[in-house]
């Protein structure tokens, strides 16, 4: 009878905590858009490599505090400027039960660095890549480049035999449109397996039981439904369809906030706002006359002129933070002493102008997006009714992102509204390499409005191959000092990101804006 | 006769020209693909070289020439958000849309005619009146505005019916079907009653003028006069004859369920292919949009062309002129 007793004890003991997490947790959430494809090559959105986060891991990723750490990878060290070694994780299997090695590593890079890959450019410091043992890697550089690490957070390792298995070693391409196996199934080494894929519908995930990593998510199932409708995506938060929506519109936060059972987190995002001006040799808006925004008092004037205090509080709701730089406080290269805005002084916007010989001010042209940034036209509306009390005239022109972005590149306005999250490096470099630097080869691809700073471009250049971080750092931070001092842009605020859900769950927010489901506990 | 249905032939033809030029032109100016598709940060090299993959870089003319070779050869392109062909894109959505079109279709006859009859019988009672006003009020509003009204109260307040989505779905190989499930067959009832109100109230205005008009023809007196079942009279003399037209009308305004299935999937994130075609306005994904106008012209002009093949032989007036 002891015995049995004995047995029975012991067998309780056994199964009750195997039984525990039985229950099924999931976690439903929305996004506004949907996943493109899930071949980690097929697309440069970086929305879908957020999802696809969920059932890959990089070499190397990003932590709670979005700071890069070993993941794939456990460690590297730099042989030569242009030979990166890679000590690869060993014991990590593959959803469907590959194991992971430097082979797959290897594959992986060069269907990343292929011609026919369409974000090629996201790794495009390396050109090539060498098996040195079965869990040694080298990755062959270009050149000296200080951000292979941030590259590489991005890119996500794919086990060869099943690429070979469905034929898919090479990427898919748009433009012949060829699909491949990988576009529609995923089979990585992440925390989550990829169980269904509807486009337009959903994604079902299944936790990833053989995880290397000690999971810190209690989840056994990520259900992820794309809802374009933001109502409806609220609609559906409410009536508990789901768990959590990502983002939630802003005049639904109250709402939402006053919903018993409902929270709603917000935080800066990494997404600066700003204003680029023109420094062509006209304006459109005056045709035949010098452009007046050579002048630095002119851009200064503007930017005393802008009340940025009113937009934070009324359009933005008290969720943004006004800024004085191109890069949050997150990125590489911020610098609290440069990020000081121009105050708000009307007289000495006038005195400025006065100084630079427009006391009656001046016509311009404002280029705005109405479907991009978070309430972008209301804030270019609110922009023209302020310098019109400065005197300076505003020709206000909205649209929507799909005709307004072409127009910004061929240069079509004075000055225009732009956003920039310095995403995926998360380092100010991006900022200085594509906006700063004078439009020329693979520099200043978004610098689209004529600004030419030989100081700058001395910095871009030195610091694209800087490998002392601190000297590369003091580098950017010189050059986003040029770019305060001479207002070569002008900063109005970091836009928020905000997340509704349920209470039941528990998750951190990110200033990339990724949803990490790999972090989230649910009640 | 034969001259007759060569003409219209022609005439579809052209009009399907017209639209193919229409479609192309029209979508070389909703926008450019490049900016939507390179990385933030994308260099002007990158750029150029992705324009001229996809082949923007050539003269317009051109563009147009190989489209319309393409068309002919039945190939719409590919997508640029989806990577897919566009044929086959459309043909995994259409099953969402026609599901959609039909359970509304349906449920717009299956209302329409009995209201409609019961507005015409008896004009003045107080159900007929209500009937009228409220479809009056379903007539005016505006699509989407009925699809969150329907929303907030089965899905947000009831919390009876899913506010998104197809629910669970069957695959019968090449038909992926809501019907034979619980929750498909839940997730139909809101989009399909937002889409079919218009169709409702169009049926039931119909059919009430219609019984109106047949009524008071002499037939149906002398039926009264002989003595015949009440029931005889307004079911099979009367209401079969009113219900011509309904059955015309019906057929013509497929296309606009069609059309009008772009807003509604749109508020119900129904994957069809409405829903396509407004995820492709914001990406801008060219091919797709293209080829969506060309399908939804070609629907018209087929609908019409058998409409009017009809007509012919229905009323052999219209073949003497």
């Amino acid at each position: 009878m002891n015995n049995y007793l004995k047995a029975l004890l012991t067998g309780l003991a056994i199964v009750v905590p195997l039984s525990t997490p039985a229950i099924a947790e999931t976690l439903r959430w929305s996004s506004a858009g949907d996943v493109i494809s899930y071949d980690p090559n097929a697309q440069v959105d970086s929305f879908t490599q957020s999802v696809q986060h969920m059932v890959f891991d990089p070499l190397v990723r990003r932590n709670k505090d979005l700071k890069l750490e070993p993941a794939l990878a456990t460690s590297w060290e730099v042989i030569e400027p242009t030979r990166w070694r890679f000590k690869l994780r060993q014991g990590v299997k593959f959803h469907e039960g590959q194991s992971f090695n430097a082979d797959d590593v290897v594959a992986t890079i060069q269907r990343q660095i292929d011609p026919g890959a369409r974000n090629r450019e996201n790794l495009s410091a390396v050109v090539g890549v060498e098996k040195v043992d079965d869990y040694t890697v080298d990755l062959i550089l270009r050149g000296a480049y200080p951000l292979l690490l941030n590259d590489l957070a991005a890119i996500y390792m794919m086990s060869k035999p099943w690429m070979e298995a469905h034929d898919a070693l090479k990427p898919g391409n748009t433009t012949t449109g060829v699909v491949t196996y990988a576009s529609n199934h995923a089979n990585g080494t992440g925390p989550f397996k990829l169980a269904a894929y509807e486009p337009d519908s959903k994604s079902v995930f299944a936790v990833n039981e053989g995880w290397w990593d000690k999971p810190q998510h209690n989840l056994t199932e990520v259900e992820f439904r794309p809802i374009a409708s933001d109502a409806t995506r609220v609609a559906a938060l409410l009536s508990g369809e789901l768990d959590m929506i990502a983002p939630v519109p802003l005049q639904d936060i109250d709402r939402i906030e006053n919903t018993e059972g409902l929270k709603v987190a917000q935080n800066p995002s990494l997404r600066e706002i700003f204003l680029v001006p023109s420094f062509r040799p006209e304006l459109h808006a005056m045709p035949g006359k010098p452009n007046p925004l050579l002048d630095v008092k002119v851009r200064q004037a503007l930017w005393h002129a802008l009340d940025m205090n009113t937009i934070q509080k009324r359009l933005m709701r008290g969720k943004s933070r006004v800024s004085g730089m191109l890069v949050a406080p997150e990125v590489t290269g911020y610098d609290a002493s440069i990020d000081v805005p121009l105050a708000y002084d009307v007289d000495k916007a006038k005195a400025l102008l006065t100084e630079a010989g427009y006391p009656e001010g001046f016509k311009v042209g404002l280029g705005c997006s109405n479907d991009r940034y978070i309430a972008d036209e209301q804030i270019c509306l609110a922009i023209a009714s302020m310098w019109a009390k400065v005197g300076v005239e505003v020709d206000l022109s909205t649209e929507s992102k799909t005709t307004y972005f072409p127009r910004t590149d061929k240069g079509e306005f004075d000055i225009y509204l732009l956003g920039w999250a310095s995403l995926p490096p998360m380092d100010g470099y991006s900022v200085l390499q594509a906006l700063l630097a004078t439009n020329d080869g693979t520099f200043g691809g978004s610098n689209a409005n004529g600004l030419s700073n030989p100081e700058i471009d001395k910095l871009a250049r030195s610091a694209a191959v800087e490998l002392d971080e601190p000297k590369r750092i003091q580098m950017l931070k010189d050059a986003f000092r040029i770019t305060h001092d001479q207002v070569l842009y002008l900063p109005l605020h970091q836009q928020p990101v905000a997340w509704a859900m349920s209470d039941k769950v528990e998750i951190p927010q990110f200033a990339d804006e990724y949803v990490r489901p790999w972090f989230a506990q649910v009640k | 006769m034969i001259r007759i249905l060569s003409v219209r032939l022609l005439q579809a033809i052209l009009v399907m020209i017209a639209v193919t030029a229409i479609a192309f032109i029209m979508f070389r100016f909703v926008g450019d693909p490049v900016a939507a598709m390179v990385r933030e940060g994308a260099t002007q090299a990158e750029k150029d070289a992705l324009r001229a993959t996809l082949g923007l870089d050539r003269p317009l003319v051109m563009q147009f020439v190989e489209f319309l070779g393409r068309v002919l050869q039945g190939d719409l392109g590919t997508s640029y958000r989806y990577q897919q062909p566009v044929v086959s894109l459309l043909l995994t959505r259409l099953p969402a849309t026609l599901e959609l079109v039909f359970v509304a279709t349906i449920m717009a006859l299956a209302a329409g005619i009995p209201l409609g009859v019961l507005c015409a019988l008896k004009p003045k009672a107080a159900l007929s009146r209500l009937t009228q006003s409220l479809t009056l009020v379903g007539i005016s509003m505006p699509t989407f505005v009925t699809g969150l009204l329907l929303i907030l109260v089965f899905a947000v307040n009831l919390r009876w019916l899913p506010s998104s989505g197809r629910g669970d779905l069957v695959d019968l190989g090449v038909w992926k079907t809501g019907f034979l499930t619980l929750s498909g067959l839940k997730s139909l009832i809101l989009p399909s009653i937002t889409l079919a109100l218009f169709q409702l109230t169009l049926i039931m205005r119909l059919v009430r003028s219609e019984m109106i008009d047949v009524l008071s023809s002499d037939y149906i007196r002398f039926a009264f006069a002989r003595g015949l079942p009440r029931r005889y009279i307004y079911g099979r003399l009367a209401l079969r004859n009113a219900l011509m037209p309904v059955v015309t009308v019906t057929g013509l305004q497929i296309g606009q369920l069609v059309a009008f299935a772009i807003v509604t999937e749109t508020v119900f994130q129904w994957p069809g292919m409405g829903l396509l075609f407004t995820n492709a306005v914001g990406y801008p994904d060219v091919p797709v949009l293209s080829a969506y106008l060309l399908f939804v012209g070609f629907l018209f002009v087929v609908i019409n062309m058998i409409v009017d093949i009809l007509y012919t032989f229905i009323d052999p007036r219209l073949r003497t002129q």
